[in-house]
């Protein structure tokens, strides 16, 4: 559960960008691993506390969504799609090669937990409510984002640019902002990953954690508040429920995830729309 | 009339193409324009304001060449040939994100209540456009007469000091078309700005606009007041028939 929290603070940045400003994604893992690595370089090898680390992964990975964002504003789709993989991807080898700052393919451990006012969060509970309460205040504070003006104006650019620039939303500014938020909740979220595992290597920030992140935001609902929600739950939590079908647990799953596709391609959220339109019809 | 939009030798070269060759015009404060002509007379490039040679003057200013961000910020609203609503947002949000961003500063509008302080004049505009039993449902899923009156709707709501309005008869019913042409009037007086209508529908240009353009083949053919212009004989060889 405290990793559903930790993922879930990942994919809220992802929907956003998403689900809500209407871009493609297939990099949130390399934030993800970035705020992670800045935990782990900054807390093990500088000894600096998680307090100060939170803030400046979140900067630091803000500033780099930003840069990411400068394609976004020159292509679209699948070929801002593969943009953001090669992010991905070059991340992950920086992960992996430049094993002086990143100790390689040996990672970095004993990554510490930190404390609240002189309360130790070592321990599983203790740190799970921790996370858990910080989840809470990172979807408040996008819940607010995404009600003020600048939430419409991520909607507008999502539902077309092309009318958003003509009603004087600043396009560039709004899709770099989108990319920015997006990842500084990544970064946020792998410095919880740090702490929560105290190990990390490169694998962990692998291009297939961002597809099973991108995956929970479509399967949950993209574009809705709390579609990364229940679509982590599903990502995360439902491959564990199947394990009593042993070897087939993974098959079963992925078939799961096909079928939901095809018959709710909005997601699961999108379900109560579908009953309100049959009501509505009745 | 002093010119409040002045084109001057206005061309635009598409390829081998010219879509807009050495058009001239001017429109004064207030004043609507109806633009007509055959399809591929270069109606719609000239409202683009993209040329590739010649000047385009808006309240004094060089707009030539500007990006559809740069006019919004001038005060020039437009809309386009086909519908270009926010299909997933309401009815009163797409009226809303049409306004928003001339209220404030961008960090400013993020602390701002979330209606951005519009939603009054929404719902005035909403009243106004009839749309009032669909306020609160998806642009995307009504009708297209609904959503060409919020396209329409939405151009007006920054009250714009020019708008562009690029067919805005197409496809639609013919009483749709009567209701249309009372609120351009309506608000035409009720704002003030000045408009330019690019259309088809004759009956629609002739009631609505004083002065009228007839454009064949990237040129200017005929302008002067509708009748003159629809009695014109090069107009009626070349546009309108016998």
């Amino acid at each position: 559960m405290t990793l559903l929290c930790v993922y879930l603070m990942a994919a809220f940045g992802l929907n956003l960008i998403v689900g809500y400003a209407g871009q493609m994604s297939i990099g949130q893992a390399a934030f993800y691993g970035i705020g992670a690595y800045i935990a782990g370089i900054l807390m093990v090898k500088m000894g600096i506390s998680f307090w100060l680390v939170l803030p400046i992964a979140a900067v630091a990975c803000f500033a780099i969504g930003l840069a990411l964002g400068f394609p976004a504003l020159r292509v679209q789709h699948h070929y801002l799609a593969f943009a953001t993989l090669g992010f991905n991807v070059l991340v992950f080898l920086v992960m992996r090669n430049e094993e002086q700052l990143t100790g390689g393919t040996f990672g970095i451990s004993n990554i510490p937990r930190p404390s609240l006012f002189g309360w130790s969060l070592d321990g599983a509970l203790p740190f799970f409510y921790f996370a858990f309460a910080s989840v809470i205040i990172l979807a408040l504070v996008l819940w607010w984002l995404l009600r003020s003006p600048w939430g419409r104006a991520f909607a507008a650019l999502r539902d077309n640019p092309i009318r958003a620039e003509s009603t004087g939303v600043n396009i560039t500014a709004y899709t770099l902002l989108a990319f920015a938020i997006g990842a500084a909740c990544a970064g946020i979220g792998g410095v919880y990953l740090a702490a929560l595992v105290n190990f990390i290597e490169p694998g962990q920030f692998h291009l297939s954690v961002s597809l099973m992140m991108l995956l929970a935001v479509i399967v949950g609902g993209s574009g809705r508040f709390f579609g990364p929600v229940l679509g982590s739950v599903v990502v995360i939590l439902l491959p564990e429920w199947l394990r009593f079908l042993q070897d087939w647990y993974l098959a079963i799953f992925g078939f799961a995830v096909i079928v939901l596709m095809v018959f709710l391609p909005g997601g699961l959220l999108s379900l109560a729309d579908r009953f309100k339109a049959r009501g509505a019809a009745k | 009339m002093t010119p409040f939009l002045e084109v001057r030798d206005m061309k635009k070269q598409c390829g081998a193409v010219k879509a807009v060759d050495g058009v001239a015009m001017s429109v004064g404060p207030g004043e609507i324009v109806g633009v007509i002509g055959p399809n591929g007379s270069g109606k719609t490039t000239l409202g683009q304001i993209k040329p590739t040679a010649g000047s385009v003057e808006f309240c004094g200013e060089d707009i030539t060449g500007m990006s559809p961000l740069e006019l919004s910020r001038r005060g020039v609203g437009r809309t386009f040939q086909t519908l270009q609503v926010f299909v997933k947002l309401s009815v009163r949000d797409n009226l809303i994100a049409a306004a928003q961003e001339f209220k404030g500063t961008m960090p400013g509008r993020l602390f701002a209540a979330p209606d951005a302080g519009l939603g009054h004049h929404a719902d005035e505009m909403i009243e106004l456009f009839r749309l009032k039993h669909v306020a609160y449902l998806p642009a995307g899923s009504l009708s297209y007469g609904q959503q060409k009156l919020i396209d329409i709707a939405m151009a007006f709501m920054p009250a714009p000091r020019l708008v562009l309005l690029d067919e805005p008869c197409a496809g639609v019913n013919p009483s749709l078309v009567d209701q249309l042409h009372d609120l351009l009037v309506e608000l035409n007086k009720t704002q003030g700005g000045s408009f330019v209508v690019i259309e088809h529908n004759m009956d629609f240009i002739m009631k609505l606009c004083p002065h009228v353009v007839c454009m064949v083949e990237g040129k200017v053919l005929a302008e002067g007041p509708p009748k003159e212009v629809q009695s014109n004989r090069q107009v009626l060889e070349a546009y309108l028939g016998n």
